[in-house]
């Protein structure tokens, strides 16, 4: 199993994902967004971060970088994709995911952990979790509100192409375990074939029991049965 | 041009000063020259009324590489590993403009790490503001939160922990105190001095644009009622061209192509030639054409003030220019070669083909002013504790009062603006009694806390500075570290009265007594006086960011009780001193009388038996007792841990309230599980150490004998319920 990192200017989290990569013996490449073609590779993470600073728009100019181009062949071709937080936004400005990212509800930036509730497991990214369906992981970003209008968010349904929603530590999706006002809880959606998985949690923050929780680890887990 | 009177005291240079610049120089100053002797002359950067008394700081200690004098004070941290830490101000700013001004201060405190070739690893930061009711509050609160967040959230690094205040004394001067650390490899330490002469001196980073011109002279002279007329003196700041510097410089500074390295800070261009050129006892010749400006028709005197910020100016070995122009072209940023070392030691300007400054670097620097302030001895209260006043406060009212007032309450509406957890090392977040970071890839931990008590230093400085020490070691006691060093932020109001220069002297004296008997030294920090308006100073507000080192993480602990039936002991005697006690000034609505005393034998005493028993693992968490005393200490460790306790006061010598609000030092609370309680006791006898066993822990409701049962849901909504009020119009 191979992976590569794109690394955007602003990008901060792309260290912290290829540390979970290699813990869980998938093989990293660094990518820096100036290239014009992907290494040899079986993943590409968009990682978190405020990439050209969050400026025009979260992802917006990122999206526009060299690499991508490639990127999207790659996701044509069959090959994984998974955007993490500011990767979420650019894979949606990119237009490889639907729907937009809105600034949370309350305004304010928002880290903290939460529960979520996988909703599909039937995806390389979360086959894992098909023995725990209520995991923990960490938010922190600043628009995450993600909104679509409602036959798109009927239509994700559906197909069961939400992958995570947010719920409280019992399971339950309601108003009050939603931290950002995001249209039906969703935290993380996949695109139709299920090779692309953009969510707003980390995954790679909660890889050790030390750091309060290994729900992420599942996450990579799962990957690294892909090959 | 002439230079009047007027231009002279608008540059706040005194009519002494100014003769001492015409003796030094053996000339009148042109305009832009005077520019540069106010910015480096001003209190701010030239520390002309606190150097004498921060000379007499303890420094050292056999873990300390670098104490005050560079960008940051730098520990070892065992094997190859140093710790780079430094806490800064930026109140002025973050009073006028308060997202700025806040998101600049921690812009410029990270920079001092990086500049050293430190990755920064942790943000903390102390935060006062004027009383919850005061007009301005709510805005300056929101503005200075989302300030700190939008910074350090962008530039990746978490922001672990830190304080929050209010207290009327800061109505019109808050208080942003920042604290950054970070992480380098022993031999790969970036330092100031220059050396060599005719080697290029390089800017890199950010244009240089006519904001915050002036800001270091704006803090060092106190506000008026048209504070807000300096807005423009304010830096803007942007966080994403930090990032990028930060990954440049760190890039560049894998081989040796550096040979000194300054960030621009406070008085910009000026002060970081200067400092690099006098430290390495050259000369330094500067071509303002080769300035990138972000704006035309910039003059020379605009260019040397400016504080526009994500700057940094580097000397390099010569032939090493190409190499790294590739790297900051990378990050897209501006690289220029601006100048050169000289032989001279002077610094020279020239701009348009002319000489516009030529003066002797030695005048900027060593020759500053220093002053030996009047100041007068502050007065002590000696009042008695009256015993029996105290029974009329009911005692499960008056803890709900303290769980709900501002500075008590549970501040998570603050710390969720801030990524914790970026980076993936945080293994301790805000919320205990210090925070602790991983070092990443290692088992060892460095654990971080940010401490201030004004109105025990308002009351008796001299034991306010002891106290807000200990205070710092007991929380790194607290979380199994081992505390090794501070760095201190000193905010005080005016040092030309003799009364805020009284206060000045006794905390430092306090802060030096308890850093020397601690063996816990001072390794950098900054002083910011004038924190005053209309004449009103502030309550004086010592800032310490302590530091420790937690060898194997697998011995640090938190702490939220973690069973039912364990023991709670209380390290440490009570003898229940309630005034400067939260108990005092929010229940009993008295703010006098002397704040409780500091015993630095009992104090070290206390702590390392702790950390003892914290090692031997007998241990399941423990908490310092603090704000609110004994009572309220015990409710943060009921409801961080979802357990609750039943407790009885163990004698009845002292009156109830004394007992379970008596702010008494160098106490703290423990967990002990049923099996260990001998041992326990055994070992705090064997050490002297006086204890007390109050109750235990039990299920969900928190119980003190013969008084009140109440259930750990309802106490946690008090203590959460000020913030989400105070903030429930913006929902």
């Amino acid at each position: 199993m191979k992976s590569s990192v794109i690394v955007f200017p602003g990008s901060n989290c792309d260290r912290d994902v290829a540390v979970a990569l290699n813990k869980f013996q998938i093989k990293n490449n660094m990518v820096w967004h100036n290239e014009t073609s992907l290494p040899k590779t079986d993943l590409v993470v968009l990682p978190g971060g405020f990439s050209y600073g969050d400026y025009l728009r979260t992802g917006c100019i990122a999206s526009k970088s060299l690499i991508i181009n490639d990127v999207i062949k790659h996701a044509k071709k069959g090959g994984l994709i998974l955007g993490i937080c500011n990767g979420f936004q650019i894979l949606i400005e990119a237009g490889l995911l639907p729907g937009v990212l809105l600034r949370n509800k309350k305004l304010r930036f928002l880290s903290k952990n939460v529960y979520l509730n996988v909703t599909n497991t039937d995806n390389y990214f979360c086959l894992n979790y098909k023995k725990k369906k209520i995991i923990k992981l960490p938010i922190a970003h600043n628009e995450g509100n993600y909104f679509a209008k409602n036959d798109l968010i009927q239509e994700l349904n559906n197909k069961n192409l939400v992958a995570f929603k947010y719920c409280d530590e019992k399971g339950n999706i309601n108003k009050d375990s939603n931290p950002n006002g995001s249209s039906d809880n969703i935290a993380g959606i996949l695109n139709s074939s299920k090779n692309i998985l953009g969510m707003m949690p980390h995954p790679e923050r909660l890889i050790d029991p030390l750091l309060s929780g290994e729900d992420g680890s599942i996450l990579f887990e799962s990957l690294r049965k892909f090959k | 041009m002439k230079l009047t009177a007027e231009i002279i005291s608008n540059h706040g240079i005194k009519l002494e000063e100014y003769k001492k610049i015409i003796s030094l120089i053996g000339r009148e100053p042109n305009l832009l020259e005077l520019g540069i002797f106010s910015a480096m002359w001003n209190e701010h950067c030239s520390y002309k009324s606190s150097k004498k008394y921060l000379k007499t700081l303890p420094t050292k200690n056999k873990r300390v590489m670098q104490g005050p004098g560079e960008n940051a004070g730098i520990i070892d941290f065992d094997d190859d590993d140093a710790i780079v830490f430094k806490i800064e101000s930026h109140n002025h700013p973050s009073f006028i403009e308060p997202y700025q001004g806040a998101a600049t201060g921690v812009g410029g405190i990270l920079r001092d790490i990086f500049t050293m070739g430190a990755r920064p690893i942790a943000i903390l930061n102390s935060i006062h503001f004027g009383s919850h009711d005061h007009p301005k509050t709510k805005n300056l609160l929101n503005g200075v939160v989302s300030g700190i967040g939008g910074y350090g959230n962008c530039m990746g690094v978490p922001t672990v922990g830190g304080e929050v205040k209010f207290d009327s004394s800061y109505n019109e001067n808050i208080l942003v105190n920042a604290m950054a650390v970070g992480l380098v490899k022993k031999n790969k330490i970036f330092y100031s001095k220059a050396r060599g002469i005719n080697q290029p001196v390089i800017y890199v980073g950010s244009k240089t644009g006519r904001d915050g011109i002036h800001g270091a002279s704006m803090a060092s002279a106190e506000f008026d009622e048209n504070a807000e007329e300096k807005k423009p003196t304010v830096q803007v700041g942007d966080p994403f061209a930090e990032k990028l510097l930060l990954e440049a410089c760190l890039e560049l500074m894998k081989d040796d192509s550096i040979i000194a390295i300054q960030d621009m800070g406070a008085a910009g261009l000026t002060s970081s030639s200067v400092e690099m050129a006098s430290k390495g006892n050259l000369g330094i010749v500067i071509n303002l054409d080769e300035v990138p400006c972000r704006e035309k028709k910039m003059t020379p005197y605009e260019i040397m003030l400016s504080e526009s910020q994500e700057r940094m100016l580097l000397i390099l070995n010569s032939g090493k220019e190409e190499k790294a122009k590739k790297i900051f072209e990378k990050w897209n940023l501006d690289f220029s070669i601006v100048g050169k070392t000289t032989n001279s030691k002077n610094l020279v300007l020239n701009f348009n083909k002319k000489e516009v400054a030529n003066l002797p670097l030695s005048a900027l620097s060593d020759d500053a002013p220093q002053y030996d302030r009047k100041w007068s001895k502050s007065i002590i209260s000696k009042k008695k504790q009256d015993k029996n006043k105290f029974d009329k406060f009911e005692i499960l009212d008056s803890l709900k009062k303290i769980l709900m007032s501002p500075n008590n309450s549970e501040k998570s509406w603050v710390w969720e603006q801030y990524d914790q957890t970026v980076m993936g090392d945080t293994i301790q977040k805000s919320g205990g009694d210090a925070a602790v970071v991983r070092i990443h890839g290692k088992q060892k931990a460095v654990a971080l806390t940010v401490d201030s008590s004004a109105n025990y230093c308002l009351s008796n400085p001299l034991t306010g500075g002891k106290q807000v020490v200990c205070e710092s070691w007991r929380n790194l006691i607290s979380v199994g570290a081992t505390p090794v060093a501070i760095t201190n932020c000193l905010n005080f109001g005016n040092p030309e009265k003799d009364k805020i220069m009284g206060q000045f002297v006794e905390v430092i004296d306090g802060i030096s007594q308890a850093c020397e008997y601690l063996d816990f030294p001072v390794v950098s920090g900054n002083v910011s006086f004038y924190n005053e308006t209309k004449s009103r100073a502030i309550a004086p507000t010592p800032t310490i960011g302590g530091v420790g080192l937690i060898s194997n993480v697998s011995n640090m602990i938190t702490l939220n009780f973690k069973d039912v039936e364990s023991y709670i002991f209380v390290i440490g005697k009570t003898s229940g001193h309630l005034y400067q006690s939260e108990f005092f000034k929010l229940v009993v609505r008295d703010n006098s009388g002397p704040p409780p005393d500091i015993n630095l034998f009992n104090e070290k005493s206390n702590g390392l038996t702790l950390k003892e028993l914290i090692n031997k693992k007998l241990v399941k968490s423990a908490h310092d007792i603090s704000s609110g005393g004994i009572l309220v200490s015990l409710v943060e460790m009921c409801i961080a841990g979802n357990i609750g306790a039943k407790i009885k006061i163990p004698n009845d010598k002292i009156n109830q309230q004394e007992y379970l609000f008596g702010e008494d030092q160098s106490r703290y609370l423990v967990e002990v599980d049923n099996k260990n309680k001998e041992k326990v006791s055994k070992l705090l006898e064997k050490n002297n150490t006086y204890y007390e066993i109050i109750g235990k822990t039990q299920k969900e409701s928190f119980e003190l004998d013969k008084e009140f049962s109440i259930k750990l849901s309802n106490l946690s909504k008090f203590n959460s319920f000020w913030f989400n009020n105070f903030f429930k119009d913006s929902a």
